[in-house]
This record gives C-alpha cells, structure tokens and sequence, in this order.
C-alpha cells in the first residue's frame, strides 16, 4: 500500500444547473431565441444551452441599463449604492460554494483554485468597491467626479466570475450601470450571479447580462446607447474594440494579452522560487494574461533550477478539476488546446527542447501536460506569442542589464517577476522592467485594492484600487 | 531712423539639441496677420519624424533616470531662459497673431508660470498619482507612475506658445520625451523657445520640435510603432478618429485636453505595481 | 573525517559551505506548506496513513513528574496501543529522559516490545547549556542504559551567535559516542532559531556533522513542528539526499497533537522528498496526545461513528 490520495471530489449537488438559461436584462430573466450549448470542458458534458443575444436583447438591455442609471442610480447617494455593493458582497460569500462548483463545472479550473481564490477574491472586489461609493470625492479626480453612464463589459473566460466582479464592482460603486457579456465558454457564473443581483434587491436594471458569442461582443461596443467600455481578453480583439470605438466618445479600458518574464537571480531563495515558476505559469493551466510564460534563468543557476523545476512538476496533479487534490484542471475549449497544440508544435519545430512530466490525461475533455520548452530563444515563437496555456518557454541570461533587455523585449508590458534575496536588485529590476505589475519573490497575486493593467500592448488602463475606480469616473480636464 | 538691413532669422528643426534643416528641402510660409511675409519655416517630413523619434527614445533613458528633482530645476531653468527672452517672445507673437502687446505679454507671462508650475510638479506627481495598497497578505504593494517613453505631440495653433508648453511641459515632466509638431500658422514661438531650450540644460533629445502641416505629420505619428502616446490637443476634432484608429496599431495612449492640469502629466504616465512579501 | 566531502572540519570550510545554501522566503514556504494542507486524503489512505502515523511515533514523556510507573505505563501502550484491537502497529519509539531509559528498556522487553527502540534526549536537555564533557556523559549513560536512538539539542547560543562549528563539532563528538550503538537526531529548537535561513542552515551543519535524524524542537518552546518548518527541513534532506545519496530523517516534535496534523505532515514528506521517507526509519513523530488522537480515528474508519477518549486508553 502506498500514499496515495484518494479522489476527493467535491459534490456537484451544490449547484442546480437549469437545461436552457435567458438573458437578465431589467432585473428579470427574459427568454433568449437562438441558444448554443455551454459544455464542462472536462469531459465534454453538455451542461446547459445558453441564449444568443443579437441586436433585439443587446438594444433591450442597454435601454434597461439607461433606464436604470437615468432614474435610479445616479440619483442614489454613494451611500445607499454601497450598501446594495455590500450585500452582492455577503451574498457572494454565502453562496461561495455554490460559485466554486459552477466555475470549476464551466470552466475547467481545480475546484482548490475556484475555492480559495477565484470566488474569495471575487467577492472581496465588491466588498473594497462598495466602501468607494461613497467615497468618490478622494480618489483623485477633484471634488466631485461623475459616473460616465452605461458601461459595457466584456469579459474572458479564464476566470469568469472575477472578471466579472472586476468590472461590475467598480462601474456600480462610481454610479455607472453595466450590459455586461460573459464570455462564450463559461456563461454560468455570471448567470447566478444575476440571482445574487435579484436576492440583494438591486434595482432593475443597474445589472443587465447577455450571453453570447463575439457577434454579441460587437454588438456591446457599437452601441451608440453605451459611454464605456470595459473589456478584457486578447490584444487582437482589444486593437478591434480600440479602433471601433475611436470614431466615438466611449470610453475604454482595455486588459489584454501578455507575455510575461520570471526572472530568476542567482541568489533566489530557490524552493520558493520553484514554487513561483510553477505558480506563474501552471496556475489556472497557464489560462492567465499575466502568466510568467518566459522564464528567464541566470545562466549560472539554470541548470540547478531547471532540476528543481521538473523535480517540482513530477508532483504536480493533473486531472479532474471537481478534485480537491488537483493542481491542474482542463484547457477551457477545443479550440484553446488546438492553440495550445499549434504552438507547442511550432516550439518543436523551430527546435526548442520539450519537456512534460509522466501524467496520465483523462481520455474525455480537453488536456495538455504541463510543460516546458528549454533551449528558448527570443526569436523562437513561443517566446514571443501569447500560449495561454501551461506551457513554459525558458530562457538564460548573463548579467541583470541582459535580463532586463531580454525581458522588455516584447509589445507585451503586463506583469514581470524578480526573485532575488538583494533588495537593491529587486528595486532596480522593478524600475527597469516595462510592465504594470511587478511580483518579486511571488508571482499571481491579486488583489482588490491593488491595481492590475499593462504597459504597451497588453492594454489601457488599470482595474483594482484607486487607480482602477478612476476608469468609471469622468476626471477634470481630460476631454 | 535707421536704414539698417535686419538680419532675419532662417527657422529650422530642433532635433536631438541640433537644428536641422526638414531632409526633405521643403519649406512654407508664414505670414503675419496682415499678409506679410514673415519667415520660411521647414515643411517637416515623414522622415523628419522619424528621426526625431530615434532622437528621443534614445533620450528616454537618460531623462527617465534623471531625479524628479533634476527634471524639476531643469524645468525651472527653461522658465528662466524664456523670462530672459520675453520681448522677443512678445514681438513673435504680436507679429504673427496680430494680438495686442497686452495680449501677448500675458501669453509669454502665462508660458513662464505654466513652466514654473510643471516644475513643481515633477517631484509630487509620484505621491500624488501614487499609492501604497493595503491588500490583504503578508505582502507590500505599492504603485508608481512612471513615464510611457516617447510620447508625439500636436500643438493647438494658438495660443501659439502657451499651447505649446501647455503640450510639452507635462509630458516631460515625468520623463517622457517627446516630439512635437508646432502650431502650423504660427510656428516662430514654438522654434524661438528651441533656442530656449538649447540653452537650459536640458538633454539633447527630450524636446524635439517639429514644424509643418498636421495632416501630414499627424497619420505617421499614429501609425509610428516607437511612439508609446500621442497629446492630440492641437489636432483639428474631424482627424481625431482616423488617428485614434491608426494608433491603435499599438495602442497607443492617445488623449486630448482643455486645460493645465496634473492629470495631463499622469495621462502619459503607466502605473506600475510592484508586490514584495514580508517576512523574516 | 570527510563529512561527505562537503566539509573538511575547519572553520573556513563549513563556512563556505553554509554560505552556499540559498535563502528561504518566510511566505513563499508559508504558502507552500498551507497549499500542501488543502491534500485531501480520503477512506484507504487515511486507514494506510494512520497506521502508519502510528509506527511513526515517538511516544514520548519528557516531565520532572516522571516516575518508572508512568513510563512503564506508556512503555505499555506504545507496544499495543490498543489493547482491544492487536492490528494496531507499535509506535516507532518510546522517548525518555536519560534516567528512565534503563527503565523503559526493561519494561518493553518484559512485555515484548523487544521491538520499540528507547529513544534518550541528551545532551542537557532541553537547553543545551552544559559542559562538553557532561553532554558527553550525558549521551553515553543513555546508550549504555540502553538507548537505541539519541535526541541531543545544539547549543542555540552558540548557533545564533555564529560559531558554527562548535555547534558543528559538538554534534561530530555525540556522533562518536552514539557510534553504531545508537541513531543521532539533532534537535534545533526551531522555535529559538525563528528564522527559516536559519533552519535551513542548522539542517546542513547537522547533516555534514553526521545527523541521521534532524528534528525540530524539543516540545518546551513554541512555535515547534509548524508545517513550513517541516517543510524546510524536509527540503533540506532532499537536498542532502542528491548531494550525497544519504537519507536523512525527519522528525518533527511538538504540536502535533490530532490526526489531520498528522496527515499534513505526511503529505510534506510524500510531496517533498516522496515516498521513501514514509518510513519509520526515517521519518518520526514526537508527540504523547497524538497516538490516542490517531487510535480515535482509526476507531471511526473501522466502526463508521465519531469516538469518545473513553474508548482509548489514557497513557
């Protein structure tokens, strides 16, 4: 007998997942006319069919999201709007099992990541958020600084209910009201999050939900009804919301794509720093803008690291995601793990070293090993394109000035890593790096009152904190 | 009384500390408001541009490096070099504008106050668009701003100098550098101050002055990928959608304002979140 | 002596290769620790891990209240820990002080426990502070009493102050005196040498002086045997363990007093070192309440209902 851990699934019966799902649009569920299946990507379930919304739902809900911001929730004090943010917070936790097991249903994600950091940080976004409401006359932007109207948010499928609560947290405590479009893949989550909007009584409309495709995502961004829009996904899709928009007053702030460096020092405290790497790019199976997908190994120490590295990912637990044992979960789509494929492929052949744990894939759903590419240079393609997935291309350096290059060598600017135990260096690398979220000694950490956003090509903009609030408030000045 | 010829001056560009002339030999004209020919400034290029781009992303460094505290004295600097040189200032604007001496004494007063005030600012924009963040770990988060890089400007016609430095000296201020396309009718202010700046200690580079037609210059800056921002307060309202398209090739940050304000220092400046853990 | 190589027995060689050792981020071996107790073990394993906890454990007495009727009683119940159900395992060890091990030898092997090892702290437990040659004493009174296995503690004084290789040479002259009579595990006291930089120093020292076990603390200061200590240590012997293809143990001590503690510290090992340290041999816990936390449990696998410390027995 040996060690093992037993399967500890989490139960399914916590959730009830109806077979066909609408629209939310007025503070009621309206029935959409085509739908298209959401599936579990884990073992191609089909879980339940999900509205389209085409012009009729959107044209609805931004009439709803006018109505609602004209007659009730501009006129509402900061107050009283913070405390609507405040019960969607409690309610969120409350509930906070029930999100986890739809998420990790929908999504794919390890239910231990769903559980401890998706839906926690989630409603933690509302709960920071519901304090500003009030509060908007010190963020910055002058003495009274005004909503900017309806927003519309469209958002990725990575981490659906905190993209979610990104957004809508911040636009609700600034006095905007949302048509918000989860993505495609993984609709469930803002779907009960419509129930959490109805539970805390917010009033009609301040909320509205359409589900659909990118046709649908087009639609939000050319509505002439909306003053802002919100959007996080991929640098190509934001560059078409950046160029539809520019004929018109919306604004926007756009999250986009990364290509993210960890750079390792010779002088990292090195089991932390293992566990950094494989937190940087393994978590949430690499289905992660700010992934730390480039590892940058100081040449000195790369051999002994890399060691550590495979050593670390010969534990690392692949498989099914409802597991509370498992540390890697499913690829979010068909169509992801063909990209994923695709460039892995292209790793292979542009002669990059390939490297992937023995790990036993299930037979049904969407899987890719973890993986790492050694022999990486900054002209191979999977050190330049965005993989999204959990695979890993490592890189070597000589000196700090090299590493710096090296890592600011990209259109990308969103987040970096620093491991070194020499403060000096760790500050010195933070001002050189050219992205908006430095981890040093940590990597993927999050945080509400933290700002989140990217330099150059990953986007405009920063969500989360002060600076984050700003985006749905008109400044002084600024035309 | 005298029957002295005057010795006119010959307007060229002010590219990395040097004053070319455009690369592409073409000039225009500039008239006074009563239809005299007043000088033959440089019709910049496309190429103009690029040159001045190289010049000022190899300025970034330097001047992003530089303490707030030195950008700020240099920032002062150049508002002592133009006290120095007001009637000078007065006469270009009277003589190309038309405005009263009144009218112009207040534009160069504004433009030496406006400086004044950016070089104050240089050393509190990071407390004030900065923040520590309380997030709940053992982790110490802040934010600072820091400057984009190359920002390309379009400076409004008029006020032709105090619109130009209204451009200029927030973009600086943080340690952006910049290349800027004067004030087409009136460009002899905008290319006067370059002799400003040339004795102000500012590093060659930072400021780059370009001279010419908007519609020309303007579809380059956007679709130029070295150019991190654009301040397209001088650009006429009917090109702003082409350009906002162009730019977002990279996406640039492109913006536009009415007025002096701190946040148009802050709208060229990327917030940067640096997390450190707290332990033993 | 080599030490393995790594260290020659002066001062400027154990020097550099201390100073080699990378540094341990507080958080990131917190996170990883607290991550690695989220394992969730169910049915089979838990009934396998409990067992095994069980032979793991360093059943232990360590009180100025101490007489030859308590140790004798606890000598008892580390052969059969439950006396109603004989598929309980012994524990790994019966740990005393120096003076009730020949008490303890004699017992276990009257009641046929000929295969429960004494161990003895040693060494002026539990605060290190004596002379050389008494610590020496110490040691040798216990072997020659019988002990199989030596718990010394390291003169944290010394260690804090940096004079590393008294502290080192203090453990290669235990060594000598336990010889292949007895098993060395060298206690740090973690919870006086706080840092984990220092942990992970003290682990090294201990295992180039010739350590067979390391063991966290000696169950008088708090905080002892947390997670992120073990697994510091644990890192350690992994390390160790490339380096120069010798097992060391583990053994932490101190606050491990139920089930789930106890699972937690399996997961470190079989994550950190893996499964060959699941083994008694070399990995042990030092506990007195865990054992009846363990039996309760194993009670509830077996019978399907919660149990009362009713049903256990109290030594």
């Amino acid at each position: 007998m040996s060690f093992e851990y037993a399967p500890a699934p989490e139960s399914r019966a916590v959730v009830s997942i109806k077979p066909k799902y609408g629209h939310f649009i007025g503070g009621k569920f309206v029935a959409g006319s085509k739908h298209f299946p959401t599936i579990n990507p884990a073992t191609e379930e089909v879980l339940s069919q999900i509205a389209l919304a085409g012009k009729a739902e959107v044209d609805a809900a931004v009439k709803a999201a006018r109505k609602a911001y004209t007659t009730t929730w501009s006129k509402m004090s900061g107050k009283e709007r913070g405390k609507y943010l405040y019960r969607i917070a409690r309610i969120m936790q409350e509930r906070a099992r029930e999100f986890a097991v739809l998420e990790t249903l929908d999504n794919g994600k390890p239910i231990r990541e769903s559980r401890d950091t998706d839906i926690p940080l989630a409603a933690a976004h509302f709960f920071y958020h519901a304090g500003w409401a009030d509060k908007l006359e010190y963020a910055g932007l002058g003495t009274s600084p005004k909503p900017l109207g309806v927003a519309g948010q469209i958002i990725p499928w990575n981490f659906p209910l905190l993209m979610l609560a990104w957004k809508v947290a911040p636009a609700l405590a600034a006095g905007n009201t949302v048509v918000l479009k989860p993505a495609e893949s993984t609709p469930l989550t803002a779907l009960l999050f419509a129930e959490v909007c109805q539970q805390a009584e917010l009033p009609a409309g301040v909320v509205n939900i359409v589900t659909g495709d990118g046709s649908t995502g087009a639609l939000i961004v050319n509505h002439p009804g909306i003053d802002k829009i919100a959007f996080t996904g991929s640098t190509e899709v934001g560059k078409i919301i950046a160029r539809a928009v520019a004929p018109t007053k919306k604004s926007v702030t756009l999250e986009l794509g990364g290509k993210a460096a960890n750079i390792v020092f010779d002088d990292a405290p090195i089991d932390e720093t293992v566990e950094g790497i494989v937190n940087g790019i393994f978590f949430n199976q690499g289905h992660v803008c700010c992934a730390g997908s480039r590892l940058l190994l100081q040449e000195n120490v790369a051999e002994e690291v890399l060691h550590k590295l495979k050593n670390r990912m010969e534990k690392i637990r692949v498989g099914d995601p409802m597991d509370k044992n498992t540390d890697v979960g499913a690829i979010n789509s068909k169509e992801q793990l063909v990209k994923i494929t695709e460039l892995a492929a292209a790793g292979d052949a542009e002669g990059a070293e390939r490297w992937s744990p023995a790990c036993t894939l299930p037979v049904k759903g969407f899987w890719f090993a973890p993986t790492i590419f050694t022999g990486v240079t900054q002209a191979h393609r999977i050190a330049r394109e965005e993989i999204f997935g959990p695979v890993l291309s490592v890189l070597t350096f000589r000196t700090p000035q090299e590493a710096i290059e090296k890592a600011n060598n990209t259109p990308f600017g969103l987040s970096a890593g620093v491991w070194s135990e020499k403060g000096s260096r760790i500050l010195w690398a933070s001002q050189q790096l050219r992205a908006g979220v430095i981890w040093a000694n940590t990597f993927n950490k999050f945080d509400p009152t933290s700002p989140f956003g990217g330099y150059k090509e990953s986007g405009w903009g920063r969500e989360g904190g002060r600076h984050g609030l700003s985006a749905y408030l008109k400044g002084v000045g600024h035309e | 009384m005298s029957n002295r010829i005057d010795v006119k001056k010959t307007y060229k560009l002010y590219i990395n500390g040097a004053f070319p002339r455009t690369e592409s030999g073409r000039t225009y004209e500039v008239k006074s408001a009563k239809g005299a020919f007043i000088a033959n400034p440089c019709l910049a290029s496309r190429k103009d541009l690029r040159d001045a781009v190289v010049a000022a992303r190899a300025a970034h460094a330097g001047w992003n490096k530089a303490t707030a505290y030195n950008r700020g004295q240099i920032l002062y600097r150049i508002a002592e070099m133009l006290e120095g040189r007001r009637a000078q200032f007065v006469d270009e604007i009277m003589q190309v504008t038309g405005v009263t001496k009144i009218k112009a004494e207040k534009e160069v007063t504004d433009s030496v106050d406006r400086l004044v005030w950016y070089a104050g600012w240089t050393d509190k924009i990071a407390s004030f668009a900065g923040s520590t963040n309380p997030v709940a770990g053992p982790f110490y988060n802040f934010t600072i701003p820091e400057s984009m890089g190359v920002v390309a400007a379009i400076a409004p016609e008029t006020p032709s100098l105090l619109g130009f430095i209204d451009v200029v000296a927030p973009i600086i201020a943080s340690g952006n550098t910049v290349v800027i396309l004067a004030s087409t009718k009136a460009p002899l202010s905008a290319m006067t101050f370059a002799e400003v700046l040339a004795t102000s200690d500012l590093p060659n580079g930072v400021i780059n002055i370009l001279t010419g037609k908007k519609e020309e210059i303007a579809p380059w800056m956007a679709s130029h990928m070295d150019i991190d921002a654009l301040d397209i307060s001088g650009l006429p309202a009917k090109l702003h959608a082409e350009t906002k398209v162009a730019g977002a090739e990279n996406l640039k940050r492109i913006h536009s304002f009415k007025s002096a304000d701190p946040g148009r220092i802050i709208a060229f400046m990327e917030a940067k979140t640096v997390w450190h853990p707290i332990g033993l | 002596m080599n030490f393995y190589g790594l260290v020659d027995g002066s001062e400027a060689s154990l020097k550099s290769y201390l100073n080699q050792l990378s540094g341990v981020d507080q958080v990131g071996a917190e996170a990883r620790a607290a991550m690695l107790a989220t394992r969730s073990i169910k049915t089979s394993s838990k009934r396998w891990a409990i067992d095994t906890a069980i032979t793991m454990v360093d059943l232990t007495t360590l009180e100025g209240a101490d007489t030859p009727g308590k140790v004798k009683a606890l000598c008892t119940k580390a052969v059969r820990p439950d006396p109603t159900d004989t598929t309980v395992p012994s524990v790994g060890a019966v740990c005393v002080y120096n003076d009730m091990v020949s008490v303890a030898r004699t017992h276990l092997d009257l009641i046929g426990g000929q295969h429960v090892p004494v161990a003895a702290v040693s060494t002026a437990f539990p605060s290190g502070r004596a002379s050389m040659a008494v610590k020496i004493q110490d040691t040798q009174d216990a072997i020659d009493a019988g002990a199989a296995e030596i718990d010394m503690v390291i003169d944290r004084g010394a260690f804090l102050a940096g004079h590393y290789i008294e502290v080192f040479n203090e453990i290669v002259q235990i060594k000598q005196v336990c010889g292949d009579k007895a098993h060395l595990k060298v206690i740090f006291e973690t919870g006086e040498l706080v840092t984990y930089d220092n942990v992970r120093k003290a682990s090294f020292l201990a295992m180039a002086a010739g350590a067979d076990f390391i063991k966290t603390s000696t169950g008088k200061v708090a905080p002892a045997a947390t997670p992120p200590v073990v697994l510091v240590m644990l890192e350690a012997v992994r390390d160790f363990y490339e380096m120069t293809n010798t097992r060391i143990g583990v053994k932490p001590a101190g606050g491990i007093r139920t089930t789930k503690d106890a699972i937690k510290q399996l997961v470190l090992v079989n994550e950190t070192v893996g499964p060959d340290w699941l083994n008694p041999k070399l990995f042990r816990i030092g506990a007195s309440a865990l054992l009846n936390d363990l039996l309760m449990q194993r009670m509830k696998l077996d019978e399907g209902y919660y149990s009362s410390p009713q049903y256990v027995t109290m030594d």
